[in-house]
């Protein structure tokens, strides 16, 4: 069985600057690190790789530098990375971000399982996996919770939904995207390190792709064009409140009932 | 010290004017009957929480001139009863004095009223790239009592305890007088240094007002090394060669898989890795990700030379807080695991650790009774919990009797001391006693007297 997991490089810290005349994030000398969502899509396939003897590949699409990540999956146990890397794929939207990660996946495979993480916490938008699927026609399912069984053409899985959850079985090759309650994650092994220090990262650029087009790639592919960019405004507000436990604790009920931070039963 | 007198409804009138807020009767709340570690309750007559020096003078010298006790306290997280009013008499209770007065960023200082919690000082310096080094386990505990049981946490292997960090203090004599010692001045050989007589000694001398505390710039970086090992004395015999070694890290902690698994039954959330019987956590600070991983370098191989089964690389907020929220809720967690458990906080040379832990460990055994630790192996200071579980009151309380009596023997035999960073408070004074001999008690007794001729600042602590 082989399996490839999607990860990406973000900013390692969440208190990243927009700058205010280009609208983009600040990046230079930023920090960055593994996307802390993608954690679990490699847990996952860890643990799959130790039940099911499975191959695991890593996939990241980004600059050189994202290189580093590949390097800590290898710590984490992966046996295979894969870097798609070229200055044609830069300004990708998520659409594009997909078909790229598409084409790199189909031109490396194939695959049995794709796994992601939820969402990367710079783009947000949690819709890689599932536009990646799509364009790869194959099944796929967000908010794993729980994985029941791997088989050799199928797999059994919880999935979160809300208010519920929803047990499923889909035909292989599938896509999931996993939800953080699946695994604690297991940390980089200094062993591991110095095991796979000298392990070569495969490289791919649209030249290694089946779509050559490069008006499918990178701006010119992406459809979404950001307006603006800028920080969420926040704030905050204290209050202060005298008077007996009894009447602080029933202004208090009160105002977490009107905020709708709970719902009180009567 | 039984001549001090009870709180008559006059006292309490009288109290009233000098300070802001004076509870009493049925309106004080059961917290304030005992600190963490619970034990007998001890009411005190009345709590008083002011606002400001002026306060603590007037209500001080009230108390002195009615032989009145008086019991500072912070946030009563203590484990060895020092902020309990044995006598009854006020309990004053600084947490309403939390101002940061001051954060200098020339002199690398920042003033704080006693109040003002641990977890509130990161967040108000951190952005400006400093630093305050202590960082003991309990962040809810207050820097009023830090400084009076002189903490010391988990960095002291790197940067020393919170002593090191106090450089000016504005204290309350017991007889109301206000006093500044040091200030921000980074030498002094001006005669005996008061102000550090004053740092650890758990509220019976003065009355802790303001602190001026030493800040130093915030190290950008930081990593942690989770290192799993076959044993526990192969955990800890390993520790010698780390702080030897050119690596430096800023703490050197060592954990039991029986005590991660009750932190992840108490938190609800699972560790990264618990593989192994026992586990070396190491942190390393510097201003670069190169420069600490020089230094990891070193000391992981150092671990694996020493038989660790592997050394994992904790390099990210999220990873970190994986690892320190467990670490940060054992005590609670062994507690919860338990009906009623005592501590041991003794400090030993740090090259005889493993010998202490082997020697405690074996007393379970022993004396029938389970008992856990984990602590700051770095620096020799060791927390041992020893549990009630269903042992009946009266076998529980030899019990443990026999296990302290042991503990404290063996630590005195090999150059140790009773109180590591927690403090003699009252429970560990007999142990004090039997450590430091008649001698140096005579001379701790004249300073008090010195300081407080009529024994009302927390009288029955210490000694």
């Amino acid at each position: 069985m082989k399996i490839a997991v999607c990860i990406k490089q973000v900013p390692g810290t969440t208190a990243v600057e927009v700058d205010p005349v280009t609208g983009t994030l600040k990046r230079d000398g930023v920090e960055s690190k593994l996307n802390p969502c993608d954690l679990y899509a490699l847990e996952t396939g860890l643990r799959l790789k130790e039940s099911c003897n499975a191959h695991l590949t890593a996939v990241t699409m980004g600059p050189p530098q994202a290189e580093s990540i590949l390097r800590e999956a290898f710590m984490m146990g992966v046996d295979e990375a894969i870097l798609v890397s070229d200055r044609k794929f830069g300004g990708s939207d998520v659409l594009s971000t997909s078909y790229t990660l598409a084409q790199a996946l189909e031109c490396s495979g194939p695959f049995d399982l794709i796994i992601c993480g939820r969402q990367t916490t710079d783009g947000d938008t949690a819709q890689v996996g599932s536009e990646l699927a799509e364009l790869l026609q194959i099944p796929h399912a967000a908010n794993i919770t729980e994985i029941h069984s791997v088989e050799d053409s199928s797999i059994s899985a919880t999935t979160l939904l809300p208010g519920s959850l929803m047990k499923i079985t889909m035909e292989l090759p599938a896509l999931i995207a996993v939800d953080e309650s699946i695994a604690e994650p297991r940390l980089p092994s200094y062993k591991l390190k110095l095991a796979t220090a000298d392990r070569s990262i495969k490289v791919l650029s649209l030249e290694d792709f089946a779509d050559k087009d490069e008006t499918h790639y990178g701006q010119s592919g992406s459809p979404t064009r950001v307006v603006r960019v800028f920080p969420p405004e926040h704030d905050i507000i204290q209050e202060r409140w005298e008077g007996t436990a009894d009447e602080n604790a029933s202004k208090l009920a009160d105002f977490l009932e009107n905020n709708k931070f709970l719902q009180i039963a009567r | 010290m039984t001549h001090f007198n009870k709180l008559t409804p006059s006292h309490i009138a009288e109290l009233k004017k000098l300070a802001s807020e004076v509870i009493t009767g049925s309106n004080i709340h059961e917290d304030y009957f005992h600190d963490e570690l619970a034990g007998t309750p001890h009411p005190p007559e009345a709590v008083v929480r002011p606002r400001s020096t002026a306060e603590v003078s007037a209500v001080m010298k009230y108390a002195y001139n009615n032989n009145i006790p008086v019991t500072p306290r912070g946030q009563g997280t203590g484990l060895v009863g020092g902020s309990v009013s044995l006598y009854g008499g006020i309990m004053l209770d600084m947490t309403a004095m939390n101002k940061i007065l001051e954060i200098d960023r020339e002199n690398l200082t920042m003033t704080v009223e006693p109040g003002v919690l641990l977890m509130e000082i990161p967040p108000a310096i951190q952005s400006m790239g400093l630093f305050y080094p202590p960082d003991p386990g309990e962040k809810s505990a207050s820097i009023g009592g830090n400084i009076s049981t002189n903490a010391g946490g988990m960095r002291a292997v790197k940067y020393g305890v919170t002593r090191d960090y106090v450089r000016g203090l504005e204290v309350v004599l017991a007889d109301g007088r206000v006093m500044e010692l040091g200030g921000k001045i980074a030498k002094n050989s001006s005669g005996y240094n008061l102000l550090q007589l004053i740092v650890g000694s758990e509220g019976t001398l003065a009355v802790v007002t303001k602190a001026i505390l030493k800040l130093i710039p915030l190290p950008p970086k930081s990593i942690t090394l989770l290192v799993p090992f076959p044993s526990l004395a192969q955990a800890i015999g390993t520790v010698p060669a780390i702080v030897k070694s050119r690596t430096t890290p800023t703490a050197v902690e060592f954990m039991e898989r029986a005590v991660i698994l009750a932190a992840e039954e108490f938190l609800g959330r699972s560790f990264p890795d618990k593989s192994a019987d026992a586990y070396l956590l190491l942190t390393f600070d510097g201003n670069s990700t190169e420069e600490i991983e020089k230094s990891y370098d070193e000391a992981a191989r150092i671990c694996l030379d020493n038989g660790a089964l592997d050394v994992f690389i904790s390099n990210t907020p999220e990873r970190n807080e994986a690892i320190w929220k467990a670490r940060g809720a054992f005590l609670e967690a062994i507690k919860s695991s338990t009906t009623e458990m005592d501590e041991c906080d003794v400090v030993v040379p740090r090259k005889l650790i493993a010998e202490f832990i082997t020697f405690s460990a074996a007393l379970e055994e022993r004396f029938g009774v389970r008992i856990r630790s984990f602590g700051h192996a770095g620096d020799g200071n060791l927390h041992i919990y020893i549990l009630r579980d269903d042992l009946p009151r009266e076998k529980w309380e030899s019990t443990l009797q026999s296990v302290f009596d042991a503990l404290y023997a063996k630590a005195s035999s090999i150059g140790g001391e009773v109180s590591g960073e927690h403090g003699i408070g009252y429970v560990k004074r007999p142990f004090l006693k039997e450590s430091r001999g008649s001698d140096q008690l005579e001379l701790m007794a004249a300073v008090k007297q010195a300081f407080d001729p009529k024994g009302i600042l927390n009288p029955g602590k210490v000694f």
